[in-house]
């Protein structure tokens, strides 16, 4: 590893009592400075990768090395340097903001005066100043996680570990926090490791990322590079009647590289839209399928997911299976 | 040690808060002290006319020992707080830091001590306005009190373990359940003990429940300091016997993550 790494992650494999493998070999290194995102789906293996780093589980076999120090065998230097943001928001609700603050900062082990500045700091950054003095429980949903935040950043840690932060927040309040996570990595003195299953969430914030699946790292790269290996343009179509039928029109049309359907949706990968659009028309045509609405845009992270994982991408639950069609080179 | 003493503190003060700031529980675990020493002290007043009793009140008797039960049943409940920080995430993010494993249960265990200390001596100020004399005065109920939180520590260790191991409220409920009225009932908290058929007199020798109650009466009511002091340590020691256990639950509980 080198000096600049924040986080480097070896081949971690773990198995829940009960039997889920829950990773299966997941290695990617995250420098320092940079946020990094573990995008997938629920239970791709994302949060168990989390609690390892946090010290929370162990792997079954595997090594983690969380700002210089490893995570087995030296945890209490890695608890010392790393913040830790859950998915369960973990504060007490029957304390002020203030009084998490400074508890969550006392355990950290700072001094008192040091701490007490620093909480009013942190307080303002995030907006909070005004509900510093109520209890939790009054809070929304916006100003909890913000607090959450501010707890994992109170001791000024090396590397801050955010659990799906944006997950069950209204689109104002997720904007909200998007614009502090942005003003942190501005800022720069800390490394971040958020995992998401946003894609959107991923592209904005990230500098690099890993797509997760099955307890396994699929592709890591920076979002503009994974956009960028996929070549071509995207094309939806949406198709009055059955679209995974319709979508088998397009086998072995050329100039198509990929295509998926997605209830009465076809999605295409092509290599240059303009051409593509009249062929793709004239083939559902052809097949019986109208086409009623057709729109054409660059790759997104989605093509990325979906080029790598062969399913479409769908946050919520398990990812639906997908048809391909047309040459799409398969990878898994 | 540094750390551990000065987490316990930071984490005594979260949990002495949340009591205050929901007293409403103060006052519904006096509920059924006030009803015990109230009703049941009232119906059973002429129990003392049986040969054996050798106390003229009743409530004399009777106060200590409910003073022991409210403490045995309350401290027995503190579990709940440690599953309701596993449920909502607090656990982990605890865990997550350098903070002293010893100091999370260490906390637990002090504040139920000292919610039995308040309690207990409510329920004492109760007994004396129902009309209960203590012959041993001040220092007589100061070591009930004592008694009454050595007791408690120990439960609460128990609870606090129990919760690490089972994670599911439904289990510690049906626990407490189910231990709680046969300890108290296994001991002399109601009844003179030369009054309890041979076998429940066997049984309560070794039920610490029993002890507490024996330790409280003869604190405020009798003259056996040395018995006092007996029991007493013998509660200190069934504190530390819980203590490691909950403990070493911590221990299995952060292994099997």
């Amino acid at each position: 590893m080198r000096a600049s790494d924040a986080i480097v992650v070896e081949e971690l494999t773990k198995r829940y009592r009960g039997g889920v493998q829950a990773l299966s070999g997941v290695s990617f290194t995250v420098r320092e400075g940079e946020i990094y995102g573990l995008l997938g789906p629920n239970g791709a293996g994302k949060s168990t990768t989390v609690r390892i780093l946090t010290t929370l589980t162990r792997p079954d076999s595997g090594r983690a090395v969380v700002a210089g120090h490893d995570v087995l065998r030296e945890p209490g230097q890695v608890r010392r340097k790393i913040g830790y943001v859950a998915q369960a928001s973990g504060v007490d609700r029957w304390a002020t903001g203030r009084e998490n603050l400074l508890l969550q900062g006392h355990l950290e082990r700072m001094p008192g005066r040091e701490l007490r500045r620093r909480v009013d700091e942190l307080l303002q950054q995030l907006g909070l100043e005004e509900a510093a003095d109520r209890l939790v429980n009054t809070y929304s949903g916006g100003m909890r996680r913000r607090l959450d935040i501010a707890m994992g950043l109170v001791h000024r840690p090396a590397v801050l570990f955010l659990d799906e932060p944006t997950t069950g927040l209204d689109p104002e309040s997720r904007a909200l926090l998007w614009a502090d996570l942005e003003r942190l990595r501005a800022q720069g003195s800390v490394t971040i490791l958020l995992t998401t299953h946003y894609l959107e969430e991923a592209d904005r914030l990230c500098d690099r990322l890993a797509i997760i699946d099955h307890g396994r790292v699929i592709v890591e790269g920076t979002p503009a590079g994974l956009k960028a290996e996929l070549q071509g343009d995207r094309v939806t179509l949406e198709i009055e009647g059955d679209a995974s039928q319709a979508v088998r029109a397009l086998d072995g049309l050329p100039g198509v590289l990929e295509a998926v359907s997605n209830g009465s949706e076809v999605v295409a990968r092509v290599s240059e839209g303009a051409t593509a659009i009249p062929l793709l028309v004239t083939a559902f045509e052809r097949a019986g399928a109208a086409v009623s609405s057709v729109t054409l845009s660059r790759p997104s992270l989605d093509d990325v997911y979906l080029h790598y994982t062969g399913h479409r991408y769908r946050g919520e639950g398990e990812p639906e299976e997908a048809s391909l069609a047309a040459g799409a080179a398969r990878r898994s | 040690m540094g750390p551990f003493i000065s987490d316990t503190f930071q984490l005594l003060l979260r949990h002495i808060r949340t009591t205050l700031r929901i007293p409403i529980w103060i006052l519904v675990t006096l509920v059924q002290p006030v009803i015990w020493l109230a009703l049941y002290g009232q119906l059973f007043r002429r129990i003392v006319d049986l040969p054996g009793f050798q106390v003229a009140s009743y409530i004399d008797f009777l106060t200590p020992g409910v003073v022991i039960m409210t403490a045995f049943f309350g401290s027995a409940w503190s579990g709940m707080g440690l599953l309701s920080d596993l449920n909502e995430g607090v656990m982990s993010r605890l865990l997550a830091t350098p903070v002293s494993r010893g100091a999370i249960i260490a906390a637990r265990v002090l504040h139920a001590a000292l919610t039995v200390v308040v309690q207990s001596s409510l329920i004492l100020a109760l007994g004396f306005v129902l009309g209960a004399s203590f012959a041993n005065g001040l220092v007589g109920s100061l070591a009930v009190v004592l008694v009454a939180a050595l007791l408690g520590s120990g439960f609460s260790a128990i609870s606090n373990g129990l919760a690490l191991l089972t994670r599911r409220e439904e289990t510690l409920i049906s626990v407490v359940n189910f231990f709680g009225l046969p300890l108290t009932f296994l001991s002399s908290a109601f009844i003179a003990s030369v009054l309890m058929p041979g076998w429940i007199r066997s049984v309560a020798r070794f039920n610490p429940v029993n002890w507490a109650v024996e330790a409280a009466r003869e604190a405020v009511l009798g003259s056996d300091w040395t018995m006092v002091l007996g029991r007493a340590s013998l509660l200190a020691l069934f504190a530390v016997v819980c203590g490691v256990f909950a403990t070493r639950a911590f221990v299995a509980y952060q292994r099997s993550l």
